[in-house]
């Protein structure tokens, strides 16, 4: 028997990724950082939308012209290349796309992360986190719910108008008579703070879930993201109670 | 001072556990936690009680055995301190305190508030080390490691695999851990002919021992008796982008395939 | 006749001669060979990794629950190594003759010279590994000078390099579990070996989760189980870290070497109260900027600062003007007992010195200090509760390691064949001092290196009948094993374990401790039988054999420690000299320090179990020194 072919003296063994899809994207996905990733990713759109939205909504204060102008250039912009709304539906796709990936991945994580621990404490005390961290998942889906709202309400006027008054592409009109129901202008404020507490720990999340983060600038990203998520809230509700003060009419 | 203790006590993972009430009495502010379980444990078996289990070894807070949750947090809430160095005049004559086990799905429970942690160790054996057989090293210094380097390899090296990380996360995440191991081995540049398949291999070991995901609520931070940061947390998901861009698997499954016979039987 | 089979030829070449003579085993061979080692820490990790890598079939025990949990994780300081990258005179050869004066010549020159040589091995290991030293700027590895020594050979990860060290060990075993080659048995406590035929085949262990009783058995058993400090109770040692595997081989044939020789480090935390548990070092770097003094009046309870500068007496500088504060462990740790035991001590029960940072903050500024030494303050605060910055700290000797272990040949082999002993469990390199991070190395030496050589050559060259756990001998072993478990837990008697333990501590420190007379020594031999009697008459133990029972592990290591105890005090009579860690008051000087006598003690005492109540029997190796001239050692 030639010894020297089996060479049994293996030193270790090749480090393996145990079973990975072979597609990169797939890999990615399947992991638990991955969903992370892609939360975190589909989060930076999802924070650049809102912040985009939140600067079209003050243009309510320049009046109905504007606004009302605005909501038809969002539309007629890119034309005839990509056809009337083109461009407007790209952004939707994409943003649809991203919204049911974040929810699909936080739902996935969040039944990993509850089996991971099947019995709890009896006295659990949080030491470090906010309750913004600890309100990422109610609040979430309270966001989801109130996205689907918002489209039926303001996009397709199909909800929470009285028949024949919500018009198309008059954005003024619609508001003004939107927040002056007072169970609207409620759930659009509660939606609103929930949307500022997730933005204050999903925007640092975010930052930090891709390796952004380090000891030196931790503090300047968390104060940044306090920022957007104070100021997208301030920017979001200032047009709601303009309207409910009667400022806006 | 005397203080009143509500235990967890369960004799064995297959049995029901629950809490004890138990009050010791003339401790002094010197003595240590464990110390103060001592005295609780030498009276429980000079009365014919069973004493409470815990682990615990070096008593210097280095070699990790020691941990439970002292009223909800995990090693009792001195930052950077172990158990076995919590002092008692860090408590308060009257202080009636609960202590629990560390609970994971992937610690199962051993005794009372001793828990199985060789989830860990599994998690090491898929790729928390560097090939380096003995003998075939060359001299120490022809590899330069610049201090930087070498000072945050050891500040991820630190990790003393106690699973307090894992015991404070609310999802029971062990990302604190394989992160400093992966940021160490990862860093150096002795890691890195491994280091693309290391990322990828430890981050599924993490998830198939059943440990939960990272939401970043820095609680095992918080708790950490090193005192190690969760930015590693995220240079390792950092390192798992870059290990699919390079597209490791490729290569790893080509070498699993080239392995002799000899390996697999 | 005691056969150390030291190759011939000159110092330099001994070990390559070894290395050639060995039989080999083939690869294709090696699988078929099973190894048993005890003790994953430094010396066990680091062998077990490397025969596993050799392609031999491992099985590796502990009684934690994960091999990177071992005592070696806790040396701060460093780890020394012959590499000159300073330039600054270092070379093998002083490494050797430092090693060997620093033993005050008890220890075998042709072991040392061979761990000198690998010392620098050790650390190319270690980088390979990815073991975090610290760095230079430029990149090149850092060293710092330690204990005494002139060089700057000492390599360190902050105040941690046991912990790093092991860490890279503890990978290095991990990669080899998951490659298949080694088998790793946590939570397991080794109660027997067993000797079959003559060698040694396996051992018995007690499932610590179940409390099964187990046989395992092999071709060689490696105990690499670390040092037997807690005889004493307090010391610095773990407070699993125990004698039992050791103490079972010596009853099983295997000769323990230097048991007397236990080093009592002198920079620690004092106890504090009746129900302290162990003791806690401070790094010994303190000294290099602290002044230990004491007050001059008995008995005097002012606060420090109180005590003006011509009521203090700092005894070190005063008695050694050379080496003042920096005098070796051996030296400080007797002086300060000799303080204490004179009614100067401070604290509670007067059981404490002074070491005072006064001078060094006006001298350096406190920002120099808490740089260099702030995290050792820190760790003083957090178990004191005290500010070393306003006042000084108070510090104590504790013992904290072991010269002493199971006789072992060149080749570490034990007097049984096929039991070898590596890392702190045996005698080998240490004499009768260990000079400050020398253990590390020496763990690694044998781990990595020595026993990878030897144990394979064992394999090679000896025939081994095929033995399995069905030997009659593993049966006899297993019944006694569960027959004294049996017994300890159905006594329900009135003592713990615990305060058992504390007794014979107690008297081993009073009477066995750093100072050590014929008289004192025969009063212990004396009380130790009824201790003895005692724990086995009056245990106290609750639960069941059949459980995880803390209570019942800790009453087995005990009922060792009982008699190893008497081994040490019989070991102590014996050696009629001073030595190194050993002080014979009837052996010293006109003024009180240590005096050697070489003449009548230049041997290593090898003790033979004979059976219980008799006593043992002694061998001797004889030391012959070549290459370093025997010296006093003075600091004065």
């Amino acid at each position: 028997m030639n010894s020297l072919a089996t060479a049994p003296a293996k030193t270790g063994r090749a480090i393996k990724p145990g079973r990975l899809p072979g597609n990169p994207a797939l890999a990615l996905w399947s992991t638990p950082i991955g969903k992370k990733v892609v939360m975190a990713v589909t989060g930076g759109i999802l924070v650049l939308f809102v912040i985009v939205h939140m600067i079209g909504n003050l243009k309510m204060f320049a009046g109905a012209e504007t606004i009302d102008a605005y909501a038809r250039f969002l539309r007629e912009v890119a034309q005839p290349e990509l056809g009337y709304s083109g461009l407007l539906w790209i952004v939707r796709i994409i943003l649809l796309v991203s919204v049911v990936l974040h929810i699909v991945a936080a739902a996935q994580l969040n039944r990993m992360n509850r089996l991971a621990r099947p019995v709890g404490y009896e006295v659990k005390k949080n030491i470090a986190t906010s309750y913004a961290a600890v309100l990422m998942g109610w609040g979430g889906v309270l966001l989801a719910i109130f996205i689907v709202f918002h489209i039926l309400h303001f996009t397709l006027g199909a909800v929470g108008f009285k028949p024949g008054q919500y018009e198309d592409l008059q954005v003024y009109h619609n508001m003004i008579i939107a927040f002056h129901v007072w169970w609207i202008f409620a759930f659009y404020m509660v939606s609103m703070v929930a949307l500022c507490f997730h933005l204050d720990h999903g925007i640092w999340s975010m930052l930090h879930t891709l390796g952004w983060n380090t000891r030196k600038n931790r503090r300047t990203l968390r104060a940044l993201s306090r920022l957007i998520a104070v100021v997208v809230f301030l920017g979001f509700i200032s047009a709601p109670i303009a309207v409910m003060a009667g400022w806006l009419h | 001072m005397n203080l009143k203790l509500k235990i967890w006590r369960q004799a064995n993972a297959s049995v029901r556990g629950k809490f004890e009430n138990y009050v010791v009495r003339d401790i002094t502010p010197d003595m240590s936690f464990l110390e103060m379980l001592d005295v609780l444990n030498e009276d429980l078996l000079s009365r014919g009680e069973i004493p409470v289990a815990f682990d615990h070894d070096c008593r210097e807070g280095i070699c990790g055995s020691c941990g439970f949750l002292i009223n909800g947090v995990a090693h009792g809430g001195q930052k950077g301190t172990t158990v076995c160095q919590l002092a008692m005049r860090f408590f308060k004559d009257g202080d009636s305190l609960t202590l629990e086990p560390w609970r994971a799905q992937s610690f199962p429970l051993v005794r009372d508030l001793a828990v199985n942690r060789s989830a860990f160790d599994r998690i090491i054996q898929s790729g928390g080390y560097i090939s380096a057989p003995t003998g075939g090293a060359p001299d120490a210094n022809t590899i330069l490691v610049p201090k930087e380097i070498a000072d945050s390899a050891f500040d991820a090296a630190a990790c003393i695999g106690c699973g307090a990380c894992v015991a404070a996360c609310p999802n029971s995440s062990a990302m604190l851990f394989t992160a400093a191991k992966v940021h160490q081995l990862n860093l150096l540049p002795q890691g890195q002919p491994q280091r693309d398949q290391r990322s990828l291999s430890m981050i599924v070991a993490m998830e198939e021992e059943g440990f939960g995901g990272c939401t970043n609520h820095r609680e095992c931070e918080a708790v950490c008796p090193k005192d190690i940061p969760i930015q590693f947390i995220g240079q390792m998901n950092r390192e798992l982008t870059r290990a699919l861009r390079h597209g490791e698997r490729k290569f790893a499954h080509v070498t699993r395939d080239a392995e002799p016979a000899e390996v697999k039987r | 006749m005691l056969d150390a089979r030291i190759p011939s030829g000159p110092i330099e070449d001994k070990w390559d001669t070894r290395r050639f003579e060995m039989k080999l085993v083939n690869p294709a061979n090696r699988r078929k060979h099973s190894i048993i080692i005890v003790g994953a820490g430094l010396a066990g990790a680091a062998a077990a990794a490397t025969l596993g890598q050799q392609g031999y079939h491992v099985q590796c025990f502990s009684f934690h629950d994960t091999p990177r949990r071992a005592h070696s994780i806790a040396a701060q300081g460093g780890i020394n190594a012959a590499k000159n990258y300073r330039n600054d005179g270092d070379s093998v050869y002083r490494l050797f003759y430092d090693t060997v004066k620093g033993g005050d010549f008890r220890s075998r020159e042709a072991n040392v010279f061979r761990l000198a040589q690998l010392s620098v091995n050790i650390i190319d290991q270690c980088v390979a590994q990815g073991v975090p030293f610290a760095r230079e700027y430029g990149g090149l590895l850092d060293t710092r000078s330690f204990g005494g020594v002139q060089v700057q050979r000492t390599f360190y990860a902050r105040g941690q390099t046991g912990q790093q060290l092991l860490l890279g060990a503890y990978q290095a075993l991990e990669e080899q579990i998951a490659a298949g080659t080694v088998q790793m048995h946590t939570r397991r406590d080794v109660l027997d070996i067993v000797v079959a035929d003559g060698r040694a085949r396996g051992i018995i262990t007690r499932n610590l989760i179940t409390g099964e009783i187990e046989s395992y058995a092999a071709d060689v058993v490696v105990l690499a189980t670390g040092g037997y400090s807690n005889v004493f109770f307090l010391s610095t040692n773990a407070m699993a870290s125990n004698c039992t595997a050791i103490w079972r081989a010596h009853r099983r044939g295997a000769l323990f070497a230097n048991p007397c020789f236990t080093q009592i480090h002198p920079t620690c935390i004092p106890v504090s109260s009746e129900h302290q548990s162990k003791l806690t070092l401070m790094s010994e770097s303190l000294r290099n900027d602290g002044r230990v003094w004491v007050p001059v009046k008995q008995g005097d309870t002012r606060a420090p600062n109180q005590i003006p500068e011509s009521e203090r007496d700092y005894y070190l500088e005063r008695r050694y003007p050379s080496f003042g504060n920096l005098v070796p462990r051996d030296v400080a740790s007797r002086a300060a007992k000799e303080a204490c035991d004179s009614g100067h001590g401070v604290g509670p029960g007067g059981q404490g010195v002074y070491l005072d940072f006064a001078d060094a903050l006006r001298r350096m500024g406190r920002g120099a200090v808490v740089e260099k030494y702030g995290n050792l303050f820190d760790i003083y605060e957090r178990i004191t509760g005290e500010d070393a910055y306003q006042a000084p700290m108070r510090i104590y000797p504790a013992p904290h390691y072991t010269m002493g272990g199971l006789w072992v040949d060149y080749d570490l082999m034990t007097t049984i064949p096929g039991l070898f002993a590596g890392g702190e469990a045996n005698y080998s390199d240490h004499g009768a001092n260990r000079l400050g991070a020398s253990a590390l190395m020496q763990g690694l030496a044998d781990g990595y290196f020595v026993l990878p050589a030897t144990v394979p050559n064992y394999i090679g060259s000896t025939k081994l009948e095929p033995v399995d756990t069905n030997h009659p001998a593993f049966a006899a072993a297993k019944s006694e094993v569960a027959e004294s478990t049996n017994r300890m837990i159905s006594m329900h008697g009135k003592r713990t374990p615990d305060s058992i333990h504390k007794q014979v501590g107690r008297l081993m420190w009073d009477e066995c401790g750093m100072s050590r007379s014929a008289e004192r020594l025969k009063k212990a031999l004396g009380t130790l039988p009824e201790l003895k009697r005692e724990f086995w008459s009056n245990l106290a133990l609750a639960g069941t054999a059949g459980e995880f029972n803390q209570s019942l592990e800790k009453a087995a290591r005990v009922a060792d420690f009982l008699e190893l105890a008497e081994l040490m005090c019989i070991d102590a009579l014996d050696r009629n000299e001073s030595c190194g860690a050993h002080f014979r008051v009837e052996s010293q000087t006109p003024d009180g320090e240590a005096l050697r006598d070489d003449e009548h003690f230049s041997y290593v005492s090898a003790w033979q179990w004979t059976e219980a109540g008799q006593p043992p029997v002694l061998h001797k190796e004889p030391l012959t020194f070549e290459h370093v001239h025997l010296a006093q050692r003075s600091y004065k």
